[in-house]
């Protein structure tokens, strides 16, 4: 087979950094078709993935750099508003660290936040619940992590709302999170939770992953150490992204 | 071995569109443009394409608010990031299926092929990653074009794959340089999905 030199690159660079992401354990995710989830038994493929190890096409990712942010992009309770009036609800700083399954910091990682007012009710077009709009709130954020994986943002403390599965089911109080690793591989969309919120466990949307402390991990602690006295209380949330095997160079360094 | 268990996905929900394309949402005035909207600059190098579909659920009915991401290689197969990339090619796109016709549509260059880390190539590809209400964990899947049977016939992925689904990941030439692939969640023309 020919080589050609940009591979050699790659090679050299992955030698020195990592190898291939670890696989993708189903067992700490939901499963595609959870029934009681309705809207899941129509859009979860039958087939299993088909598995192979991951190539540059999923070892790289998008680049995205700290210019692409506005100085509001952080903080919900300002962005929307006219005149830098502030959302409605209880306020409140969401932080946290995203590492990789070694526990090293992602640094660059590109959050984006999205989530209902404090009534419950989403700025969308087929949004249908009654409570009404807050005309200081978009719902809408996102954030890059610091050189050691930290992210902060500020908002409203969620609703919870009811949804259209079974006859009377509510979502517990969430923030949407979509993220963004180093690699493509790492691509990951999620919900964090509230700690002592009794919704959580009585959601299909949760009940679809089978591990309690899978579920366990997307519920954010409050974080009394971390509030602003007379201003916002604090939820910490962390988010584990997939690690890239160790490879043969760092072994032996550490090892040897 | 690895100390810490990657976190959970949860489905993107119905209203993914406020958090990751707010414009496309009706929430202007926030973030310039809806990340991913554009691929390239007019400086990019290779083929100008547009690769365009919708997506089906089990019932067959078509699918009107997903969001689809793509990520693929420039046309000299190396993908942002890496050295020598073209810096005129961002690699990521972001479409939210249009409301109207179920229809997605990335305008973007043809990427080159990619090196296979066993040796060899993989033939050119774009990957999708597909997120909706009712989708648990984001669907990742591949575009292949199916006007390179040469480099299709020597890729080590579509090799793992029977001849009758290998065609479920096959973008058709439609007029110059419009490529188009519907999707199937379910069904007799399932498409193929990867766990990478
Ligand atoms: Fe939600």
């Amino acid at each position: 087979m020919i080589r050609d030199q940009s591979k050699d690159a790659q090679m050299q660079d992955d030698d020195q950094n990592a190898g291939p992401y670890l696989p993708r354990n189903a067992a700490s995710h939901p499963a595609a078709l959870h029934p009681p989830y309705r809207s899941s038994r129509l859009r979860s493929p039958q087939a299993e993935p088909i598995t192979f190890p991951s190539t540059p096409s999923e070892e790289s990712g998008p680049v995205f750099t700290g210019d692409l942010l506005g100085p509001l992009d952080n903080d919900l309770l300002h962005n929307f508003g006219p005149d830098g009036q502030s959302a409605i609800g209880p306020r409140i700083i969401v932080h946290g660290r995203v590492q990789d399954q070694f526990g090293r910091p992602v640094a660059g990682a590109l959050l984006e936040v999205w989530q209902a007012n404090a009534g419950g009710r989403y700025r969308h077009a087929k949004e249908g619940y009654i409570a009404p709009l807050d005309p200081n709130f978009g719902g809408c954020g996102r954030v890059m992590t610091d050189t050691e994986g930290r992210y902060s943002f500020r908002t409203v403390m969620p609703g919870a709302y009811p949804w259209p599965n079974g006859p009377n089911d509510w979502r517990p109080a969430h923030i949407h999170f979509s993220v963004f690793g180093a690699g493509f591989a790492q691509r990951l969309i999620t919900q964090m939770y509230f700690e002592g919120d009794p919704l959580i466990w009585r959601c299909p949307i949760v009940g679809a992953i089978d591990d309690k402390r899978a579920v366990e991990r997307l519920i954010a602690p409050l974080d009394m150490d971390n509030t602003a006295p007379m201003d916002a209380l604090a939820y910490r949330f962390d988010i584990t992204l997939r690690g890239r095997e160790q490879t043969l160079f760092e072994n032996r360094m550490e090892g040897l | 071995m690895s100390k810490h268990p990657e976190t959970a996905s949860q489905t993107a929900g119905p209203y993914v569109h406020i958090g990751c394309t707010p414009n496309f949402a009706g929430l202007t005035g926030l973030y310039e443009n809806d990340l991913g909207a554009d691929m390239a600059t007019d400086k990019a190098q290779g083929a100008r394409i547009t690769l365009s579909g919708r997506i089906f659920d089990g019932a067959g009915d078509l699918i009107h608010d997903a969001l689809v991401e793509a990520w693929q290689a420039d046309a000299a197969g190396r993908h942002a990031g890496q050295p020598g990339a073209d810096p005129h090619f961002s690699g990521f796109g972001r479409c939210p299926c249009d409301a109207e016709t179920g229809e997605f549509r990335f305008k973007t260059v043809k990427p080159g092929p990619v090196a296979w880390p066993q040796g060899g190539q993989q033939a050119p590809h774009i990957t999708l990653w597909i997120v909706a209400r009712g989708i648990n964990i984001g669907l990742h899947t591949r575009v292949y074009f199916a006007d390179e049977d040469v480099a299709n016939a020597q890729d080590p992925v579509l090799a793992e794959i029977a001849d009758n689904r290998a065609a479920t990941l096959l973008a058709r030439p439609q007029s110059a340089g419009d490529y188009r692939l519907d999707i199937h969640l379910q069904g007799p023309n399932e498409t193929v999905f990867f766990a990478v």
